[in-house]
């Protein structure tokens, strides 16, 4: 690390007229200063923040309401693009509603399966692969076995299949379904990184100080066992969001008082070839939302393991 | 070798046994009644609906439901469709469809996405490694239906190289499109990998040695360098393959392909039970094949493990 506190002193003394002598600072912290000269972390921060604004306050963006369908201004209408934050910016849709408000209140949607989903696959996942590299032994086998099986089935038709039990389906029923078959991947990076931090010293040393289990655990273990689940994490988070929107695509994921950028690329496929800008817009809005996680996630893993830099 | 794949083939039995069972549940208890759904609108003669039930061994608990499959299915016997047809004669159909889609796109992303991967690791940091970066960050961003319908909309309607759909689901030309659709995401993945792979191989102690004894440079790269970076790329390719034989629903349905994804999509929608597990059997069995395979494979790429 010398060269990496060099690097950053001048710019510390630069902030502060007075240099002090810097603290040693933690993985978190030090990657932390790190992604801040980023310009990917820079920018794909910034869209994260645009698109959260979206999910939570809509109205401050569209005015127009999303769901109201005026039949006279189909998707023939063609979108006058001078037309800036107006309903008709980005034309309407087959029914006449407005494509531009659409693709705001979709954001909603998009954002809160991708954050539901990853928070609870890494709670979940996270503490079964914790369980399981910890205690090793019989614990690990079952935990183990459970993933494997699993693992054979692929996300998306698992997705389906459960999906499909449900009459009327919302963000919940697609969180719980994403959350059940996908928890295993969690587990795996977790278990793996675990049984690595186990063995160091200061796990035994604090067991030799007497510390209970779940003191090592959460106190000793965790801390240094998270960064690769950080990192699946925020990457797995955009591949979320595009499940999301491939099940409602499918028709068996949202449904149509929820708006969703999947539905809508579902029925603007029928008038791909009179109408692309209804395609184009919330597949465009979809793509850059996703793409902006999997930048931070990569972002993230720099920092995060010194290894790569 | 052989006492490793023995240990191997009898650790698979109980996740196979167990995935099998995780989806027959999921599959049969799902509410909606599918024998009823025969009748459609209208309200079935109970008699009828009775040994319609009887016949299909629907009118048995759960339970001895699940016994009665598992059991048959441990005789090579997949059941039937609620419409009477032979689950494994569904199967047989679907399945030759997918597996040249999935192996299609598996040689394309392997060749394509191992050369990407080679040249921007040997040339990190230059205008090729940048733009693959570039590249590869796209592919993995657009999710698949929309890079479907881009590549539908540019090649075969404004350029006309090709039909929409597909017209002929074995003909291998028409299935190259829908297969590169397919690939294009796993593609972004291993040329990521390999490059990570080379660029820290690029740096080891065998390599300056190989560089140092005069090695001409082809065989530096082609037997020291590629052989010893490809294992993380040969785990993702081994998960990928049953990945890319289940993943195909869009792609199939897109481009109109006679396949798997085509035929579990209708089943799932029909809560055709049996229909749909049969499959997530087959393909459970491909994606345990295809990890026996990889594991077998660390052993031919790095000559330090060894499997007593």
């Amino acid at each position: 690390m010398p060269d990496l506190i060099e690097k950053n002193a001048p710019a510390q003394a630069v902030a502060s007229a007075e240099p002090k002598p810097e603290k040693p600072r933690s993985l978190g912290l030090d990657a932390w200063h790190d992604l801040r000269k980023r310009p990917v972390f820079i920018i794909s921060a910034a869209l994260i923040v645009l698109l959260i604004a979206f999910a939570i306050a809509p109205s401050l963006f569209t005015s127009v309401d999303p769901r109201a369908g005026d039949l006279r201004l189909h998707y023939l209408t063609k979108p006058n693009y001078l037309h800036f934050f107006q309903a008709d910016w980005f034309g309407y849709d087959g029914q006449g509603r407005s494509i531009y408000a659409r693709m705001i209140y979709g954001a909603r949607a998009s954002v809160v399966v991708g954050i539901c989903v990853t928070a609870g696959v890494t709670v979940l996942g996270g503490l079964a692969g914790m369980i399981a590299g910890y205690y090793g032994g019989w614990v690990d086998t079952i935990i183990s076995r459970v993933t494997d099986m699993f693992f054979g089935i692929p996300l998306l038709l698992g997705a389906l299949v459960v999906l499909n039990a449900f009459t009327t389906r919302t963000v919940w029923s697609v969180v719980f379904a994403l959350v059940a078959l996908g928890w295993t991947q969690m587990t795996r990076v977790m278990r793996g990184s675990v049984i690595t931090v186990k063995q160091a010293d200061y796990v035994t040393a604090a067991r030799a100080l007497g510390a209970g289990t779940a003191r090592i655990m959460f106190k000793h273990i965790l801390p240094n066992a998270i960064a690769p689940v950080i990192v699946v994490a925020t990457i797995a988070l955009g591949g979320y969001i595009a499940t999301e929107a491939t099940l409602s695509f499918l028709g068996i994921g949202l449904q149509d008082p929820t708006i969703s950028w999947g539905i809508d690329i579902n029925s603007a496929q029928k008038v791909i070839r009179t109408a692309p800008f209804a395609l184009f817009f919330p597949a465009g809005m979809l793509s850059v939302t996703v793409l902006a996680f999997i930048m931070l996630g990569d972002a993230v893993r720099d920092a995060l393991d010194p290894k790569l830099r | 070798m052989g006492r490793f794949v023995a240990r191997r083939l009898l650790q698979m039995i109980p996740v196979f046994l167990g995935t099998v069972t995780i989806i027959f549940f999921m599959t049969r208890m799902l509410p909606g009644d599918p024998a009823a759904a025969m009748w459609g609108d209208k309200a079935a003669d109970p008699a009828q609906l009775a040994a319609f039930k009887h016949r299909m061994g629907l009118d048995v608990s759960i339970g001895r439901q699940y016994l009665n499959y598992m059991g048959d299915l441990l005789t090579g016997n997949f059941g039937e469709t609620m419409a009477g047809r032979k689950v494994i004669d569904v199967i047989g159909e679907a399945l030759p469809v997918t597996v040249r889609l999935a192996l299609l796109a598996f040689v394309f992303e392997l060749v394509v996405g191992v050369t990407i991967g080679l040249f921007s690791g040997l040339r990190r940091g230059k205008a090729f490694d940048k733009s693959a970066l570039v590249l590869t960050l796209l592919l993995i961003s657009i999710p698949v239906p929309v890079l479907g319908f881009i590549f539908q909309n540019v090649f075969a309607i404004q350029l006309k190289w090709i039909t929409p759909t597909v017209q002929d689901s074995m003909n291998l030309g028409q299935l190259i499109l829908p297969a590169v659709v397919l690939g294009s995401i796993s593609l972004a993945y291993v040329a990521r990998l390999t490059r990570t792979s080379i660029a820290e191989n690029l740096k080891a102690d065998y390599m300056r040695t190989a560089v140092a004894k005069g090695l001409p440079r082809r065989k530096v790269i082609g037997t020291h360098l590629l052989r010893n970076s490809m294992i993380p790329v040969v785990t993702f390719l081994g998960t990928d393959l049953g990945a890319l034989m289940g993943g195909a629903i869009v792609t199939e349905g897109i481009f109109n392909v006679k396949g798997v994804g085509n035929a579990l999509y209708h089943a799932i929608n029909l809560n055709e039970g049996a229909t749909v597990s049969g499959f997530v059997v087959v393909l459970v069995l491909v994606y345990l094949a295809a990890s026996l395979i990889v594991d077998l494979l660390y052993a031919v790429l790095d000559p330090r493990i060894r499997y007593a």
